[in-house]
């Protein structure tokens, strides 16, 4: 009989009106990397939060049976104890302290007075020894990268004395080069006898990394696939997602790249906003043609975003120089306000933070790009402005009872389609899209692939960013490839390939 | 509609007519007296006007705005000493709100592009407006005595002949205009949607809230009829009242201070220039000031170093109890209105059982807490932070 050390029995966790849970089962065996996967909303996270104690016991039906005994946890706290550890997708750190302050918080080293801060940096640099962290304990958490922060938390884990390791999400803000370090890692801990169970989208790193493989849909476990031999069938694992089969994961689209040029940058080059001394964008020129989809591929801190960012209207860096011709007019643009008056949209990678208005209804953050379109003389047209989001919500085939419902509320791949809404309803020529798919289920994921066809297909040009690879290969005309700063390779997405385009990055590296 | 919705959505207004109800029974119906009735706009007028302004501020994020209380007393000061000096009405009222709008250009351009914290740019202006206002004033109670400037704002509609008698006839008349007014503009504009096919609120609900508004129109303008009829200054605030309410509902310009307390890097990238919208909340707030500084000197007849004291507090107040979020973004004109008018009633009622002046601060501080806790705790259940 195999060692189990957690076993999840007939979990089933109610919210007013939803069944956010029914009947899950799930067994983990000491030592193993368990693998999460299931679309948005399908009740992973709902089940790490009842594992947690984040929905107290009492909460829930079911039984957890936890290294041989049933356990009760009321809070986090309680699950900690016993050595489980969640790390959230959303980084739980704070900016303004320091690595090892992050690391002990609310689990302070103290000596005889206060804090010993000897000791939390010396405990603090052993557990990041662990995780192959070389910076200082003493650097500021807003200093170092997104990568090295996934590690500070894996870090803080490992001061808990963790034995069981959740990670809900973990490379999502990751680059290909720090997701692969992370998993590696995994297979690090495994070695020495720690059990994981790691929620992703990302196949191929499941693929990678799990012995087993456990599909939830609608709330419901719908198999448990063994991968030990590192031999699973993607198309079997998103067949039991979504529960249908995918027969192309990537829409079918007719080619037609016209001539003109919808988009043109010529030798723009940006400083950072703070260090101006540090080139973020260093002379870089592209150009995309009406009706085509061109890809900028790369690692994260390329300077994708800020080149797109820089061209929408200088909304990032100083000291910008360069040329910007959008349909065959130069343009010298201000603000953001100027960019969509100049038929440019950027719909951003931080839909959250930087794309809506969580508060807002799904109406109101749809025309806010531009308000004016549903406006008499600065008089809002209340009843138009709800047709036109009615309008968008049965074209993009958002999931809402209504139009006035808050868009905090919606699913992430819907709120993606609210944030395309804005944008579209914008009605630029070039559309710039940062990371479309971050975070959304593959069903949503097909869904705005189909959207991004249409707009071509109206003539449209359309730049995506994207650090999935195998999505830039499957939409795009054409791809860029960026390495700090530079652009260092185009190719047809023809003659590209996921190893072209690593060896490009490369190369660039070396020089 | 059920039951519970309907409570929540009304939570301040049922508050309203509990608290007023208490109130008319612990005064011995004293607190419906046509003078008290009259008396509780006139009192609050410069709450009303202020707090529209500073819904504005508190919707792009939770700011407030301190010094308002003290611009009151400036632009008080100024208006008295010019009066005194023997300049006619009309340049002073004109110089006055221009005095305003200079501070709310100063605090606009601070907070808006040069990105001064609102608190601290508005704390020094409280100390600034507050020691000019005196240094102006020299330290002494200057009297207004200039007719025409107290009749534009604090006289009474008087019609000759109409309002002779006992009853000023006006006041009724004009309230059975509004509520019929009401009613023909609710069928029209539920005429209008129906012919273009778009989703309205069922009739019964509409018509019957409208129905309720109608009789306490009815009601309010009965009383002022049987007083002095309306006062002048009640135009005032219900002229600034429906602007405000005009456009935080229904233009693009009031949507943005919404848009900015929601997520203001949002939309600055939808191309909204938030420096601007900063900037004309601070401007606004300031003119309402003067405008309140107008009002008060008008209606105190007097200016000295203390008027307008802790004005601000009130404003803030009002809009809190009134439901705006005290993190920006949401907020109604009509809500705050409910929450001024409340606290109004609160003030007055308590004036009139005559309680300690001290007791009178600890039961408006008790008010402003228990409002603030509920809109927090019902905005966390409906999973607005979760």
């Amino acid at each position: 009989m195999a060692d189990h050390i957690l076993v999840m029995k007939n979990i089933t966790k109610e919210f007013p009106g939803v069944k956010a849970l029914d009947n899950v089962n799930l067994e983990v065996e000491r030592g193993e990397i368990h693998a999460l996967v299931g679309e948005n909303g399908a009740g992973k996270s709902t089940l790490m939060n009842v594992l947690s104690g984040t929905y107290p016991y009492g909460t829930y039906t079911g039984d957890i049976i936890y290294n041989g005994e049933e356990c009760q946890f009321k809070t986090l706290r309680d699950s900690e104890e016993k050595g489980i550890v969640i790390i959230h997708q959303e980084l739980a750190l704070i900016p303004e302290l320091s690595i090892g302050e992050n690391m002990f918080l609310g689990n302070e080293r103290k000596g005889r007075f206060g804090i010993d801060w000897d000791r939390t940096y010396h405990e603090a640099e052993e557990h990041m020894k662990q995780v192959g962290l070389k910076d200082e304990a003493t650097t500021l958490i807003k200093d170092i990268g997104t990568g090295k922060q996934q590690l500070v938390e894996i870090a803080k884990a490992l001061s808990k004395n963790v034995k069981l390791l959740i990670l809900d999400e973990p490379t999502s803000s990751l680059n290909e080069e720090d997701s692969r370090m992370l998993l590696n890692l995994l297979l690090d801990f495994k070695k020495q006898g720690m059990t994981s169970i790691i929620i992703s989208h990302k196949l191929n790193e499941i693929a990678y990394v799990a012995d087993k493989i456990t599909v939830l849909r609608d709330g419901a476990t719908i198999e448990t696939i063994d991968n030990a031999n590192r031999d699973i069938d993607e198309d079997r694992i998103i067949q039991g997602m979504v529960g249908r089969e995918l027969s192309d994961r990537y829409p079918a689209r007719e080619h037609h790249v016209s001539d003109e040029i919808g988009m043109e940058v010529r030798n723009w080059t940006v400083y950072h906003p703070i260090y101006t001394e540090k080139k973020v964008v260093n002379n870089i020129s592209f150009n995309v043609h009406k009706g085509e989809i061109v890809g900028f591929s790369g690692l994260q801190g390329a300077g994708r975003t800020e080149l797109a960012m820089s061209i929408f209207g200088k909304s990032y860096g100083t000291n910008i120089s360069g040329t910007l011709i959008i349909d065959g007019k130069e343009c010298d643009l201000k603000n953001a306000r100027g960019a969509i008056e100049a038929g440019l949209a950027y719909v951003t990678e931080d839909r959250k933070g930087n794309g809506l208005v969580l508060a807002e209804t799904i109406a109101i953050n749809n025309t806010m790009a531009r308000l004016e379109k549903v406006c008499n003389r600065g008089v809002i047209d209340v009843d138009q402005e709800n047709a036109v989001a009615e309008d968008y919500k049965e074209k993009l085939r958002t999931k809402t009872p209504t139009v006035q419902q808050s868009v905090g509320n919606l699913s992430g791949g819907n709120q993606q389609k609210v944030l395309l809404s804005k944008w579209m309803f914008a009605d630029p020529e070039v559309l710039i899209l940062d990371e479309p798919t971050r975070g959304i289920d593959v069903g949503a994921k097909y869904e705005i692939y189909c959207i991004m066809n249409d707009l071509v297909a109206q003539g449209k040009s359309v730049v995506m960013i994207s650090s999935e690879m195998p999505e830039l290969l499957g939409m795009c005309d054409r791809i860029y490839v960026m390495n700090e700063g530079n652009l260092v390779a185009e190719m047809p997405a023809s003659e590209a390939t996921q190893e072209k385009i690593m060896a490009a990055i490369l190369k660039s590296d070396k020089k | 509609m059920n039951a519970k919705t309907l409570l929540k959505k009304y939570t301040m207004v049922i508050a309203l007519v509990v608290v007023f109800i208490l109130f008319a029974i612990l005064t011995g119906g004293r607190l419906l007296y046509p003078q008290n009735m009259s008396n509780l706009l006139l009192q609050n007028a410069y709450v009303l006007v202020m707090a529209c302004g500073m819904l504005l501020c508190i919707l792009t994020g939770g700011n407030i705005d301190l010094s308002v209380g003290s611009t009151v007393c400036l632009v008080g000061a100024v208006a008295a000493q010019l009066l005194a000096a023997g300049l006619p009405a009309i340049p002073v009222i004109l110089l006055g709100l221009v005095i305003a709008c200079v501070i709310g250009v100063w605090q606009g351009f601070w907070i808006g592009n040069i990105h001064i914290p609102p608190f601290i740019c508005t704390l020094s202006g409280m100390f600034l407006f507050r020691g000019l206002g005196r240094a102006i004033l020299g330290s002494k109670t200057v009297s207004i005595n200039n007719q025409t400037f107290l009749n534009i704002f604090a006289s009474y509609i008087n019609i000759p002949g109409v309002d002779s008698g006992d009853v000023k006839w006006s006041a009724f008349a004009v309230g059975i205009i509004v509520a019929v007014g009401l009613l023909i503009f609710t069928a029209m504009n539920r005429a209008k949607k129906a012919a273009k096919g778009y989703k309205q609120a069922s009739a019964v609900s509409e018509f019957a809230k409208i129905i309720v508004i109608d009789a306490l129109v009815l009601a309010y303008t009965w009383k002022l009829a049987h007083y002095k009829g309306i006062p002048v200054m009640a135009l005032w605030v219900l002229a600034v009242v429906f602007i405000y309410a005009f456009i935080t509902s229904k233009t693009a310009f009031g949507r943005y201070f919404y848009a900015v307390g929601g997520n203001e890097k949002a939309t600055k990238l939808s191309g909204i220039d938030t420096e601007k919208v900063y900037f004309m909340a601070y401007l606004s707030m300031s003119i309402l000031a003067g405008l309140s500084g107008l009002l008060m000197a008008a209606r105190i007849g007097s200016v000295n170093g203390d008027t307008g004291t802790s004005f601000e507090m009130d404003a803030i107040g009002s809009c809190f109890i009134g439901g705006a979020s005290a993190y920006g973004g949401s907020g109604t004109v009509g809500g705050i209105m409910v929450g001024a008018i409340l606290l109004g009633v609160i003030n007055q009622g308590m004036s009139i059982i005559g309680l300690d002046n001290n007791w009178q601060y600890v039961v408006k501080g008790a008010v402003l807490l228990v409002a603030v806790i509920f809109d927090v705790v019902s905005n966390h259940k409906t999973g607005k932070a979760g």
